[in-house]
């Protein structure tokens, strides 16, 4: 029914594209008599039978895909019906189009493709794109869910229904104790493709979401283990089940997983290793991927292991060396065609699901049995959820709350599993295998839709029922969203969620020897931390700028603020290029800016203060940092990593290193830039600001520099690189940028630094600076250094913000027009040598020449960079 | 009023279990195993570089301008995230100075990472430089110093052009700040 919510056009084409999937047997028929009669030479034939199969899967594909692009065509209905359901019932539509035109279900999911082609690619993905960090500190709680928690529903659901058989309540079956259980252990598991369709359109927190979708994956080898050895039971009949099948059924769990895993984990190095050595046929490297990760789902099948659990680690183990090895557009062709191939698999899944249920002959009804599964299924999922987080809860560090608790039992979603599994039992050994296909199906059904369908408003509201929704104040918008990143911060300084040694210790171990082994060399390189190596090239920067004044014989350039020269170029003297600067942006900058804010400002609030007052409620709500929790990208089949965070990352990092900068240079130099910073801060934001309307909108000083670089040395980068300004920093989020967009999608790989990335920063290399000659020369009178070097707390307060330690009558005494430029002549000279840096592609080889400079240093100067690196001194 | 505390009463605000891990904590980000740790090792945490704050959080780890952070004063930072105990208030002797991990000391935390000249007070231009610190680049200037004025202004009772300790608390009286400044696994 759903399909007719999408306008007519396309409900058109489906229709007609299925009446001829119905008509083509026929057809068939039809021509093989033809073909038969003729025997000459044919210009022209009709070879259906020829590419029948493939044909008709392409067409179900067609049919599928262009369901999907129906559902989304009205946004109401996708955003309250979860798409999993849509394609259920579609299914159904298109089956009892199917049945009504052909009267045999020719089209049903069978085991066989489900389990070879249609799951692979839905556990691969989850595998490959999941959030390590978080999966493995939840990895006990996981653990005792997947196994325990499925044991228990299978037992418990298997001899209660037994139970309620034995009391007569379902009439006359031909079944057992065992069979029972065989039902309860195929019913039990949470499945992986339903749980995931659902949640994701379901907003739960990251741990929550990490604990059923890991459960959901983990869960295979039990039931599977289960599955089997009930149905050897089964075979055997009951009354020959030795104990010692009973204790070899339980060290086969241990083997299904544990050896699932172990295939998984082995095929994950091959398939690292191998992408070590890609360099020269980049262009099948994504094949390498699909088709190892594919082999080791395979091959764990060949030996009966749990092949989900094979593939999802694969996909875990591999994605940190894969996405380091590969190249940035095979990572890129990677990540899309495994959503692609996911996506796809599950829209065919659900769809079959549904076609598969049109089929009379499968059917067989018992109403209390049907009824009775349901409401065991979900009462006893409840009692166990309740049960083990009463366990969990006295050792976790992040405790589940009851909502969570009702979440993860409503959320127990039967599916495709449970279907191909029980679709798979012999009839000659359940008796009843028709029942419980149908009972499987009702199940199915039921969670995924009804479930599926209530759950997001369950979810929501149990929320507004924790919190009364109420408007803001400014102060509580401000400060609230202060406090989260407050506490997000301190979160990361006191070290998240448990288990940081044994993960200090793994990656440890991981830098050691995998990555050795399992990265190029360039990758690992890259790897180092890209703080540390930011840090480095900046304190290298402002030493070797002391070490160019020192050259020059003084450091009073650096402290006075009279660096003439600047000056007159940047502001006082009329500019060529005015016309870029708008007046009012050069009075801002120049005059007391805050004055005549001020006034723009009283006036406006006299006349329009309401709508200010919502104007500046949706500038906060608009333009905010969002706290880390916020944005924190999941796990998601349908979608890749946004945007918006790293280009917010990028703004903030570029921040935190100029201040980090700023900071340095004041301390090592006893200046308090604070107030340049600050200016320099402000100066930027104008500039940026400027720069979106007026393409060409730079500093008339910056110009030559950027051109310079730009046109010698960099054309490629040029585009967006001229277009911002901020020298080092940029350069900074450049690589930042860099390492997002190949790094970020599956978070971050278990080290503490999410801003590790495998493009490699070019090294430091003290170039041919290309910038000394603009530097300024020392002005004649220097002025004297305001302040005793050790002024103010150093390092301490961050420069952007001038603390009022700062002598108040500095800044009065030099002129509006001085006051940028101390910052400005800081940064530009640390941008010129960045720039440069930048511009010499040839990384490495570099270290030399900073050290000869260093050596040029007079003692006070003669810091190592590394000695400088561990402790900032105040010299 | 940091300072102030006695230790034993700060070590038995964490469990032992808390304890060990921020050890642990602490020495995997005290890199050259020092024995206390440097601004440089905080800023080290790639996600502090990405945290608007972040560089005011590691400020107020090092008060006074030291240099120098040892245990039991990163300890004594992140007590004051712990969550609020239920049984707590019952149990403890009213004469016993409030624990760090109170509404009161929690706010405080927060508000000297405005109040930088520690005068007391958030002047409108200490607002406008955490606004400065927090908000987009998207957002002019003259948006953003109308902000800090307006956020000011709500808050401001006596009219001083600064807001004031009490005064920010009163601003963010119906805020859950118990749980909002609480770290689920500080115990």
């Amino acid at each position: 029914m759903s399909g007719r919510g999408a306008p007519g056009p396309r409900c058109g084409l489906l229709l007609a594209l299925l009446l001829a999937l119905g008509a083509l047997p026929r057809a068939r028929g039809v021509e093989e008599q033809s073909g038969g009669a003729s025997q000459g030479f044919q210009v022209v034939s009709f070879k259906w039978h020829h590419v029948k199969d493939p044909y008709i899967i392409a067409l179900w594909i067609l049919v599928a895909s262009l369901a999907k692009i129906g559902f989304h065509l009205s946004h109401k209905v996708t955003s309250v019906v979860p798409e999993s359901a849509l394609l259920i019932v579609l299914g159904l539509v298109l089956g009892g189009i199917v049945w009504a035109a052909d009267h045999i279900a020719s089209f049903t999911l069978t085991p066989t493709v489900f389990f070879f082609y249609l799951l692979p690619p839905i556990v691969l993905d989850a595998g490959y794109f999941m959030p390590n960090r978080l999966f493995f500190g939840n990895l006990g709680t996981i653990l005792l869910y997947a196994v325990v928690g499925t044991v228990w529903n299978a037992a418990t659901t298997g001899l209660s229904l037994y139970g309620v058989f034995l009391s007569g309540l379902m009439g006359d079956l031909k079944v057992g104790l065992l069979d029972f259980l065989l039902f309860g252990s195929l019913i039990a598991a949470v499945d992986p493709v339903a749980v995931l369709a659902v949640f994701e359109e379901v907003h739960v927190n990251e741990v929550l979401f990490i604990i059923v979708f890991g459960e959901s994956l983990l869960n295979d080898a039990v039931t599977v283990v289960l599955y089997n050895v009930f149905e050897s039971f089964v075979t055997l009949g009951g009354d020959k089940v030795t104990g010692v099948d009973c204790v070899k059924g339980i060290v086969s769990f241990f083997v299904v997983s544990l050896g699932g895993t172990l295939v998984g984990v082995v095929f994950a190095f091959l398939l690292s290793l191998v992408t070590r050595f890609t360099k020269h046929v980049r262009i099948i490297e994504p094949g390498f991927v699909f088709v190892i990760s594919y082999l080791s789902y395979l091959t764990s099948e060949m030996l009966s292991l749990s092949a989900i659990l094979a593939i999802t680690f694969c996909g875990i183990c591999c994605q940190k060396y894969v996405k380091a090895n590969i190249s940035e557009q095979s990572a890129t062709t990677v990540r899309y065609t495994m959503k692609m191939l996911a996506s796809g698999a599950e829209t065919i899944i659900f769809m079959f699901l549904g076609i598969s249920a049109v089929n009379p002959r499968i059917w067989k009804w018992n109403t209390a049995f049907v009824l009775l599964t349901l409401v065991f299924i979900s009462v006893y999922r409840a009692i166990g959820v309740v049960l083990q987080t009463w366990v969990l809860n006295r050792y976790r560090m992040v405790q589940l709350e009851i909502i969570d608790q009702v979440v993860m039992s409503y959320g127990g979603l039967r599916g495709a599993v449970a279907f191909a599994l029980v679709v798979l039992l012999d009839e000659q050994k359940v008796k009843e295998r028709n029942l419980f296909v149908s009972t499987t199906i009702i199940v199915v059904f039921f969670t995924v839709v009804f479930q599926g369908l209530t759950i997001k408003p369950l979810v929501q509201w149990l929320k507004v029922k924790r919190s009364q929704h109420r408007e803001p104040k400014l102060n509580e918008k401000l400060h609230g969203r202060a406090f989260d990143h407050i506490l997000s911060a301190i979160e990361d300084i006191s070290g998240q969620i448990g288990h940081n040694y044994l993960r200090d210790k793994w990656s440890n171990f991981d830098r050691k020897f995998l990555s050795k082994i399992l990265m190029r060399r360039s990758a690992q390189k890259s790897r180092d931390r890209i703080l540390n190596v930011f840090h480095e090239l900046n304190l290298k920067d402002a030493i070797s700028y002391v070490a160019e004044g020192e050259r020059r014989g003084s450091l009073a350039f650096i402290r006075s603020p009279s660096t003439d020269n600047m000056v007159n170029v940047d502001f006082s003297t009329p500019r060529p290029s005015t016309v870029e600067a708008s007046v009012s942006y050069l009075l801002r900058e120049n005059v007391s800016a805050v004055c005549l804010d001020m006034q723009s400002l009283e006036q406006r609030r006299r006349s329009i203060r309401d709508t200010e007052d919502m104007a500046t409620h949706h500038t906060l709500q608009q333009y905010l940092y969002k706290p880390r929790q916020e944005y924190k990208h999941l796990y998601s089949r349908h979608e890749l990593t946004p945007n918006e965070d790293e280009k917010q990352d990028k703004e903030i990092f570029h921040r935190t290193m100029r201040k980090r900068l700023e900071s340095f240079k004041s301390a090592k130099l006893g200046i308090n830039q604070n107030k340049k910073a600050a200016k320099l801060y402000k100066r930027e934001r104008a500039q940026k600001r400027r720069n979106s309307s007026i393409p060409n909108g730079k500093l008339p000083m910056e110009s030559p520099v950027h051109n310079f670089t730009i046109k010698e040395k960099d054309p490629e980068e040029a585009p967006d690189y001229g277009a911002e300004m901020g020298g080092g920093i940029e350069f900074l989020a450049n690589v930042t940028q860099d390492t997002t967009a190949t790094d970020s999608p599956s978070g971050d790989t278990g080290s503490d630094v999410p801003l590790t990335g495998r493009s490699s920063p070019p090294a430091a290399e003290k170039p041919p600076l290309p910038a000394r000659s603009q530097w300024p020369h020392a002005p004649s009178p220097a002025p004297p250094a305001e302040g005793p070097p050790t002024e103010g707390p150093p390092a301490e307060a961050p420069p952007a913000e001038a603390p009022p330690t700062a002598p108040p009558d500095r800044e009065p005494g030099a002129g509006p027009e001085r006051r940028g430029l101390p910052g400005a002549h800081a940064r530009s000279a640390a941008a010129r040598r960045v720039h440069s840096r930048r511009s010499f592609q040839r990384p490495r080889a570099r270290r030399r020449p900073a050290l000869l400079k260093l050596s040029s240093l007079p003692p006070s100067c003669h810091a190592p960079p590394h000695a400088l690196e561990q402790e900032e001194t105040p010299l | 009023m940091i300072r102030s505390e006695p230790p034993a009463l700060l070590t038995g605000s964490f469990s032992q279990a808390s304890l060990l891990r921020l050890y642990h904590r602490f020495r995997a980000l005290d890199r050259n195993k020092k024995g206390y740790l440097s601004r440089m090792d905080l800023q080290q945490i790639g996600a502090l570089a990405v945290n608007p704050l972040g560089e005011r959080i590691i400020d107020s780890f090092f008060p006074d301008g030291n240099l120098r952070l040892d245990f039991p004063g990163f300890v004594r930072v992140l007590a004051h995230f712990r969550p609020i105990d239920d049984e707590d208030p019952g149990i403890r002797d009213p004469k016993e100075p409030e624990p760090l991990n109170s509404r009161m000391n929690k706010l405080r935390f927060a508000f000297q990472l405005y109040d930088l000249d520690r005068d007391g007070k958030i002047s409108r231009h200490e607002m406008l430089q955490v606004l400065r610190l927090m908000v987009g680049v998207q957002v002019t200037e003259e948006q953003l110093e109308s902000i800090a004025d307006r956020t000011v202004q709500e808050a401001d009772e006596d009219g001083d052009g600064a807001v004031s300790f009490l005064e920010f608390t009163k601003s963010l009286e119906k805020m859950d700040i118990e749980q909002k400044m609480s770290i689920r696994i500080l115990k």
